[in-house]
């Protein structure tokens, strides 16, 4: 049942990251909580059903499925991350002067929110298909072990979402005006993270030349199987024997990214006046 | 602004599409082929054995009920192949040397070697 529930927690952690990041970086947003369910109960209905399609998904172009549909989730990802940096840095500031809603980001923050219920879709569905598949294939093989995998189950589903609270919790430690730089720059490292895996499934599919196989290997220092290797995977892209094209998309990515946002944060005539930030916050 | 901000990352990132489509070449032959099984979470052959600094396309067939995932902590690539299911992935190219591999979901009795020579 243990070795379930640790099975069960690697796989849920990944997703319960993503979601408290951005949780923590939409706090305030009108109607995030509406948007982010949205995007978890889309995810457990997307998992069960690439968990009961996984065969035929596995079997498109020829035999190269699994890889794509992960690239093709990884890309669609980051690229809603990335959209949501350069909106939130447009009208992160309007937020952190007045936490609740300017009125008239209203119909833009649904949008961006969609963005993000879309990201978290994505997070539950990849991790939560694999689990589901797993616990399936125990499930097949011995009728009489469904009830330890059961529990074992819900104890890794449970740990998982607990990481994710923490960390949310933590996020929120930090100063209410520091707060969206802090989790924009988590956001950017995540999507940047999120494009180089991309890209790593395609090179597992033949799709991409690696572009050197293994640029260095930090394995004896950080396995990227353990709890710790798996969060920072997650976190910032961690891999331990990245190629070349993962790390060049990585770096691509988050210097577009970071243009982008420095372009669109650059404040224009129109913006509101700034002055009392910080003052009224806590 | 926004509006031309948006109309920015449309571009770059159909661009991006662009760029990938065409660098896109479906499988670029590997140079040598293996295929494994899995029973009763054990690997067979195993050693399993590849030429060095070679692209190898790997075939998993596995026998069990169980869904398993071949995985390695010594080098990238692998896959998930539910049970009695067979599926195909690509490994290397990879320096001579002794890797190990195990199936995810059960590691510590399918742990098995690679010997790439």
């Amino acid at each position: 049942m243990l070795s379930t529930a640790l099975i069960v927690f690697r796989e849920i952690l990944e997703a319960a990251l993503v979601v408290s990041i951005i949780l923590a970086a939409t706090k305030g947003v009108y109607r995030r909580g509406y948007w982010v369910a949205w995007g978890v109960v889309g995810g457990i209905l997307g998992a069960s059903l690439v968990a009961v399609f996984a065969d035929a998904i596995s079997a498109w172009a020829s035999g190269a499925g699994q890889e794509l549909f992960n690239a093709g989730v990884m890309f669609i990802a980051a690229l809603m991350l990335a959209w949501h940096s350069i909106w939130m840095s447009k009208h992160g500031r309007e937020m952190a002067v007045q936490l609740t809603q300017v009125g008239e980001a209203v119909s833009s923050g649904d949008r961006a929110l969609s963005g993000m219920a879309i990201v978290v879709a994505v997070a539950v569905l990849r991790e939560g298909s694999e689990a589901v598949l797993f616990l399936y294939g125990i499930a097949a093989s011995d009728p009489n072990q469904t009830w330890q995998m059961l529990m074992g189950g819900l104890l890794g589903i449970a740990s998982g979402v607990a990481m994710g609270i923490a960390l949310y919790f933590g996020l929120l430690r930090v100063a209410m005006r520091h707060l969206f730089k802090v989790t924009n720059g988590m956001i950017i490292l995540l999507a940047a993270g999120m494009a180089s895996q991309g890209v790593a499934f395609l090179v597992s599919a033949n799709w991409l030349p690696a572009l050197g196989e293994t640029l260095w290997d930090s394995s004896w220092l950080l396995k990227e199987s353990s709890i710790v290797g798996k969060m920072l995977h997650t976190l910032i892209g961690y891999s331990a024997q990245p190629s070349g094209i993962q790390v060049l998309t990585y770096l691509a990515t988050l210097i577009i990214i970071t243009a982008l946002v420095r372009r669109s944060g650059r404040p224009s005539k129109k913006s509101l006046p700034l002055k009392n930030t910080g003052s009224s916050l806590t | 602004m926004q509006l031309r901000i948006s109309s920015l990352v449309k571009t770059v990132s159909a661009a991006a599409a662009l760029a990938f489509i065409s660098m896109a070449q479906p499988a670029l032959a590997a140079d040598a082929e293996v295929s494994l099984v899995i029973k009763d979470h054990l690997f067979t052959p195993n050693p399993l054995e590849i030429p060095a600094d070679t692209k190898v396309k790997v075939t998993l067939e596995n026998r069990d009920q169980t869904t398993a995932e071949f995985m390695s902590d010594d080098f990238k690539g692998g896959k998930l192949v539910t049970g009695g299911k067979t599926v195909s992935f690509f490994i290397g190219p990879l320096k001579a040397g002794t890797y190990e591999f195990h199936d995810e979901y059960k590691e510590s009795i399918s742990k098995a070697r690679l010997i790439v020579k």
